[in-house]
């Protein structure tokens, strides 16, 4: 029972629900910010990292001694001074037992394998002449065959990224309904299909550019070290940095001050991390180093990067019947933290909301020549989600019927719930038609079909192309069984503790920690609720592993669905708590009294009642506790949730296409998203938003790009385009409620909904837009020049040219930032 | 993003600065308003010794009528030229064609010098330049000189400008009775450079197109004028047909780069559209 | 090291700089104006958006010794003397402008600049004025939204055309 539960009628207006402004906020709209990069400690050292211009080679020479007598300079190291030390970069998701790592270290030894990688540190006085010292430093490398193409990497006889593996599969990880039992046998039901349709999906490589770049300064102190850390993580990078440097973890304290965005970019345990604590504890000086956007966008990891092989059966009527999906997945050169695990997380959303008798999902991860994979907003269920969205609407366009009307066939309606799906997870609670009822009403669907069909009549250059995306997600990571099934070395628990004050002021202690989300903001006005205490009177307490000992972070759309309900369940201890000295204080029996709005009343009697105020400070007194209670309100809870959160929704795109030149503009775009109760709208709609542009910009902006060479050409925001507010649209957002039956809040989370939702909605609209032509797919990102060639040369997959634009005249901007340019190139 | 070291001078005249730029020699490097040079110098892609800040000095900056022409000082900014009276009346293609360059911040501080200067094709004031027959006013120490828009823009990044010598001004000759013009710009984002862009100015004389001039961006290593266009559509009809005839030589003699926003064909296919659609425009038709 | 003398936030400063110095680094090192930030190399993101002489820059596209006699004005100068929020400032919180905010104090100087050429901005002309700011979070909305409501604050009017939100 929840101490919701037990509040009469006449409670004040909840927090929650309330369209509260941050509490965030004041420090961030006057400057008062506490980035890492901001951070000066006395007597701090700086360093500069080169990187390697190589993709694949072996070192045969590097000499730092150059950069020594450079003015300012304090020391520099390569690889092999730390070779004995650095361990390697840890990778907690061995996804299955012959899983193939071959490990990364931090600074590399005697071989790179992706360009950027580090190859040697420089530590200087100031940045500048840390900067200005990395030319001094002598490195030879020998090239090696570099290996880019997936494919390729797998067929026989390929050169290896690595040459003492035996391929460059790192793993196969594979379902089945049949042999799991959760469905048919995928081979029997393929067989009596129908209706087959098959595509090829690529996912390219997305960048995840967070806007602030990353920093780190480690203060070590006696045995240990103090981290500061533009970390979504600080509590896995704690016990990760202990396990890879040998240092007891009780010695050991991140701090993850104010973190600029991560979208799983920051879910990670660094080399540049590893590297300033090496240098840090081998000089016992203060360290910094921060990266700059170029270092940025070829090191930090990279997201998706999968080809995508699916297979849908139906009946003639429309009814799905199977599901087949083969992935390649492109690692990098290196697994990172939860590298094999991220396409893995998409294996159980391929079904999505429908009804399939059979699945099959088969993922092989590869080794490339390129900067590693890992985490990026959704982490496997945007790819699951368009693929199906894709298949779905190529079902409709294959059967002739319309797509939203396939969908309807097919999903599970709401009356199901709740409902086993063919992967074996039970979705909770949903109701799809309601969405999709108003989001087509929202965007005027009728009216911009005829409008289409219009268009298409008069060979309008214009045209207009219609996109739909019904999708779920499964969010809030993760129910620690389940996690431990699928070989994740952790859990998926969250904690929290709640103090509350001799004046009644109240501290909540989160393992979540934000990085934008807005959780001091929401946590105080879930706490609000459940002590009736004024939203003012809380501070939420997070990101420092000193202070918020434990937890395990925010990526996943995890910190509501599990962080917050750990916050509740603690909360729900409090009030225990102060029952029972409420019930002393008004001597009456703990069961005659009703808490509401903060206060303590016995039940049926007039009178003041005891708030949680007068307890508090009863209890802090401690002059007349209950007997045998100890004197203190507080409480932590650790929750782990039985099963994951099920949000879904409908989205709805149209977009002109100019036929003569290819440009995709969207013209409107309509969501109505089902995530369950919301605790705070302002901040739900701010989340949806953020992800609806990240989504599009996957359709139709971003794309790392390699060259032959394995070259990162686009390696500034020059070349990786990220879309500006002249870019994007204004969106039309709106929501249904089916509260999620898994947790007390009946929340579901909302940090991924809008980019996993939004990829296929934009794409389907653009191929509905060419249909006429005979298109049925247009590789993302739907560029102008691509849009085109499929117009014009049926070229429904061309490649871009890979060189970089010459932005400001210099040469290509891939690998800049002078860690290895010679000369004047203007 | 720490620029290499260099020593910095700002001379309070432009004879001051041509004898700064003889003293530094080959490695000296002048710097405008800097929007190309400082991320260049950023990205370490340029290893200047000396830099030569004409930021102070005044009478390179400011917009004056000289009768048949409008003189813009080569240090004039971006965000200047756009507020200029002089500019909307005599010069709108500019104005309208500055107003796609960049952004804002970057408007405050570019000049148009400094854009002409640094002969970036993908940069959008060569072409208009071009378009607009202007003249460049150079000084060095053995005097000044002129040079039409044709011959300054030489090569990729090149420019008729020798050693030593600085750009001062640009005269742009004023358009007659019956011209108009429409600058049309095609990039993926708002912020980035265009991918291909046409400068145009066309004359109408009641239902006939007499003259067209019309500059391309980002077609070649330099700006290129559509030649073959501007005579076909020199006497032709003031119609959709007309045009579209015209525009669709607009990509010959051009030679366009292949790069991630587009390869060379797009360009051109891309050239004959946008020239089209600037014509239109500029033609009212 | 070249003499600079400057005025931020309504102090002045005299300083011996590396003609090297970009302001950005200049507010940051040697002032300790760290409200102002670093967010790319390439002068796309305007997370160092600062006002020079009262018109919007990037401070990574200026040297330091540029601004010499100048008067610069960050984030950190945008409130007013009795700690009350400039209605730029005001309507970022007011509409859920920010999330991580590290591209606000950019974003905030852009939409100041914004505002004084065009008190009451159209959704389109807030677009376009700040297209020389990247965030990653936000999805520009909001800040759209809170652009124009402090135009109407400033201005004293109405938004025209606020963006639905």
């Amino acid at each position: 029972m929840t101490a919701t539960d037990d509040r009469p009628a006449t409670t004040p207006a909840p927090e929650i629900g309330q369209a509260r402004k941050r509490k965030e906020d004041q420090h961030l709209i006057t400057g008062r910010t506490t980035w890492t990069d901001n951070m000066t400690l006395p007597g701090m050292v700086h360093l500069a990292i080169l990187r390697s211009p190589m993709a694949h080679a072996t070192i045969s020479n590097i000499d730092v001694s150059g950069a020594l007598s450079r003015p300012g300079v304090i020391a520099a190291y390569s690889g092999q001074d730390f070779a004995d030390t650095q361990g390697v970069i840890p990778c907690a998701w061995p996804v299955t037992p012959d899983m193939v790592n071959p490990g990364h270290p931090s600074l590399a030894v005697s071989q790179v394998n992706h360009v950027g990688e580090a190859v040697a540190v420089v530590v200087a006085r100031d940045k500048a002449s840390a900067q200005d010292a990395l030319e001094a430093i002598e490195i030879d490398y020998e090239p090696l065959p570099v290996v880019l193409d997936m494919e390729a990497a797998v067929a026989d006889g390929a050169d290896l990224v690595h040459g003492h593996t035996s391929s460059n599969r790192s793993y196969t990880w594979a379902f089945e309904s049949g042999a799991a039992g959760t469905g048919a046998p995928i081979d029997e039901v393929l067989g009596a299909a129908e209706v087959t349709v098959k595509r090829r999906f690529i996912q390219q490589r997305l960048i995840p550019a967070f806007m602030e770049p990353r920093s780190t300064v480690v203060q070590p102190i006696g045995e240990g070290f103090t981290m500061w850390s533009a970390t979504q993580v600080p509590h896995i990078l704690r016990t990760m940095l202990a396990l890879t440097l040998g240092v007891a973890e009780h010695k050991v304290r991140v701090i993850a001050p104010d973190v600029g965005g991560g979208f799983g970019g920051k879910l990670q345990v660094t080399p540049e991390e590893v590297i300033t604590t090496l240098v840090a504890r081998k000089l016992g000086k203060p360290a910094k180093y921060t990266e700059s956007r170029s270092e940025s966008l070829m090191s930090a990891h990279h997201g998706r990067d999968q080809i995508q092989d699916i297979t849908i059966t139906a009946q003639r009527d429309g009814t799905v019947t199977g599901l087949d999906v083969h992935l390649y997945a492109d690692m990098g050169a290196y697994l990172r933290l939860v590298s094999p695990g991220v396409p893995v997380l998409g294996a159980f959303m391929y079904n999505s909301i429908y009804k399939f008798q059979a699945y099959r999902f088969v993922c092989e991860g590869v080794f490339t020549n390129k900067t590693p994979t890992d985490a990026y907003r959704g982490a496997g269920r945007p790819e699951a989600t368009f693929a199906i969205e894709r298949i779905m609407t190529e079902l409709a366009d294959e059967l002739g019927m319309d797509p939203m009307e396939l969908r309807r066939k097919n999903w599970i309606k709401h009356e199901e719930f709740p409902f086993t799906s063919v992967c074996g997870l039970t979705y909770d609670s949903g109701n799809y038609e309601a969405a999709t009822d108003r989001a087509l009403e929202l965007i005027g669907w009728d009216e911009l079909r005829a409008e289409q069909a219009q268009r298409r009549e008069s060979k309008d250059p214009v045209q207009l192309g219609l996109g739909i995306s019904t999708f779920t997600e499964m969010c809030g990571l993760a129910p620690s069984r389940v996690l431990g099934s699928l070989d994740y070395a952790a859990g998926g628990w969250e904690n929290a503790a709640i103090r509350v004050l001799a004046t009644g002021k109240v501290e909540v202690v989160t393992g979540a920690s934000a990085h934008g989300q807005g959780h001091e903001t929401a946590w105080s006005q879930i706490v609000a609720d459940q002590l009736g205490v004024p939203f003012e009177d809380i501070e939420i307490i997070h990101g420092d592993t000193q202070s918020s000992p434990k937890g395990l972070d925010t990526y996943g759309s995890r910190s509501l669905v599990v962080g917050a309900i750990a916050v509740v369940k603690a909360a729900e201890k409090v009030v225990a708590k102060a029952r029972r000295i409420a019930a002393h204080m008004l001597e009456a029996n703990e069961d005659d009294l009703d808490f509401a709005g903060g206060t303590f009343k016995v039940r049926g009697v007039p009178g003041e009642g005891k708030s949680i105020q007068e307890i508090a400070f009863a209890t802090f007194a401690a002059h007349d506790l209950p007997d045998g209670m100890e004197p203190s309100l507080d409480a932590d809870a650790t929750y782990d949730p039985e099963n994951f959160s099920f949000p879904h929704g409908t989205h709805l795109c149209a977009i002109d296409i100019d036929t003569e030149t290819g440009h995709a503009k969207i013209r409107k775009y309509v969501c109505v998203d089902d995530i369950g109760h919301v605790i705070n709208p302002l901040i739900v709609d701010g989340q949806v938003h953020g992800g609806l542009a990240q989504g599009i910009a996957q359709a139709l902006y971003e794309e790392a790009i390699y060259d032959e060479d394995g070259n990162l050409t686009t390696g500034t925001f020059v070349d990786y385009l990220l879309p500006s507010a002249a870019d994007l649209p204004s969106f039309t957002t709106d929501r249904t409620v089916s509260p999620s039956t898994s947790n007390p809040l009946g929340v579901k989370g909302v940090g991924e909904a809008g980019t996993i939702a939004s990829t296929p909605a934009v794409v389907n609209a653009i191929v509905d837009a060419l249909r006429p032509w005979g298109i049925n797919d247009i590789q993302m990102p739907c560029t102008p020049e691509r849009v085109w060639r499929a117009i014009n040369e049926g070229a429904e997959h061309s490649e871009r040219d890979p060189s970089g634009t010459v932005a400001y005249g210099g040469a290509s901007t891939s690998t800049s930032d002078g860690t290895y340019a010679e000369g004047d190139q203007l | 993003m720490i620029p290499v070291s260099f020593d910095y001078v700002r001379p309070g005249s432009a004879a001051e600065a041509v004898q700064a730029l003889v003293e530094a020699g080959e490695d000296g490097k002048i710097l405008a308003g800097g929007q190309s040079l400082l991320p260049i110098l950023r990205l370490r892609l340029a290893y200047p010794e000396t830099v030569i800040d004409l930021g102070g000095i005044s009478e390179l900056v400011g917009v004056t009528d000289d009768g048949d022409g409008i003189v813009i000082g080569a240090m004039t900014t971006h965000d200047d030229v756009l507020h200029d009276s002089l500019v909307a009346q005599h010069a709108p293609l500019l104005a309208q064609a500055t107003r796609t360059v960049a952004d804002p911040q970057v408007r405050h501080r570019g000049t148009f010098g400094g854009a002409l200067a640094h002969a970036d094709p993908a940069g959008d004031l060569p072409a208009v330049a071009l378009a607009l027959d202007a003249e460049l006013r150079l000084q060095s120490a053995s005097g000044q000189r002129s040079v039409s828009a044709k011959d300054f823009f030489l090569d990729y990044l090149t420019t008729a400008l020798e050693p030593g010598e600085i750009l001062t001004s640009i005269r742009i000759p004023k358009l007659g009775d019956g011209w108009s013009t429409h600058y049309e710009k095609f990039n993926r984002v708002a912020q980035a450079w265009s991918i291909v862009a046409v400068a145009a100015a066309v004359r109408r004389s009641n239902g006939t197109i007499t003259e067209a001039r019309l500059g391309l961006t980002n077609m070649g290593p330099t700006p290129l004028r559509a030649t073959a266009t501007e005579q076909a559509l020199a006497g032709a009809d003031a119609s959709a047909a007309a045009v579209r005839a015209a525009t669709d030589q607009a990509a010959e003699g051009t030679s366009p780069p292949s790069d991630l926003s587009a390869k060379a064909d797009y360009r051109r296919h891309l050239a004959t559209v946008l020239t089209r659609r600037a014509v239109l425009t500029a033609a009212g038709i | 090291m070249t003499r600079v003398n400057v005025t931020v936030d309504g102090v002045g400063y005299t300083d011996e700089v590396e003609p090297r110095l970009l302001l950005v680094q200049y507010l940051r090192e040697r002032l300790g104006k760290v409200g102002t930030v670093i967010g790319c190399d390439t002068s796309n993101c305007g997370a160092c958006t600062v006002l020079l002489n009262g018109k919007s820059v990037k401070s990574c596209s200026v040297l330091a010794v540029q601004t010499d006699g100048g008067e610069v004005v960050t984030v950190e100068g945008l409130a007013n003397a009795d700690g009350s929020l400039h209605p730029v400032q005001q309507a970022f919180h007011d509409k859920h402008a920010l999330q991580c905010g590290f591209c606000t104090p950019g974003m905030m100087m852009a939409a100041c600049d914004l505002l004084r050429e065009n008190p009451n901005p159209s959704e389109a002309e807030v677009r376009e004025g700040i297209e020389g700011n990247l965030c990653r979070c936000t999805g520009y909305q909001n800040i759209v939204a809170a652009v124009q409501a402090a135009g109407a604050a400033m201005s004293g009017g109405a938004a025209s055309g606020e963006a639905s939100a």
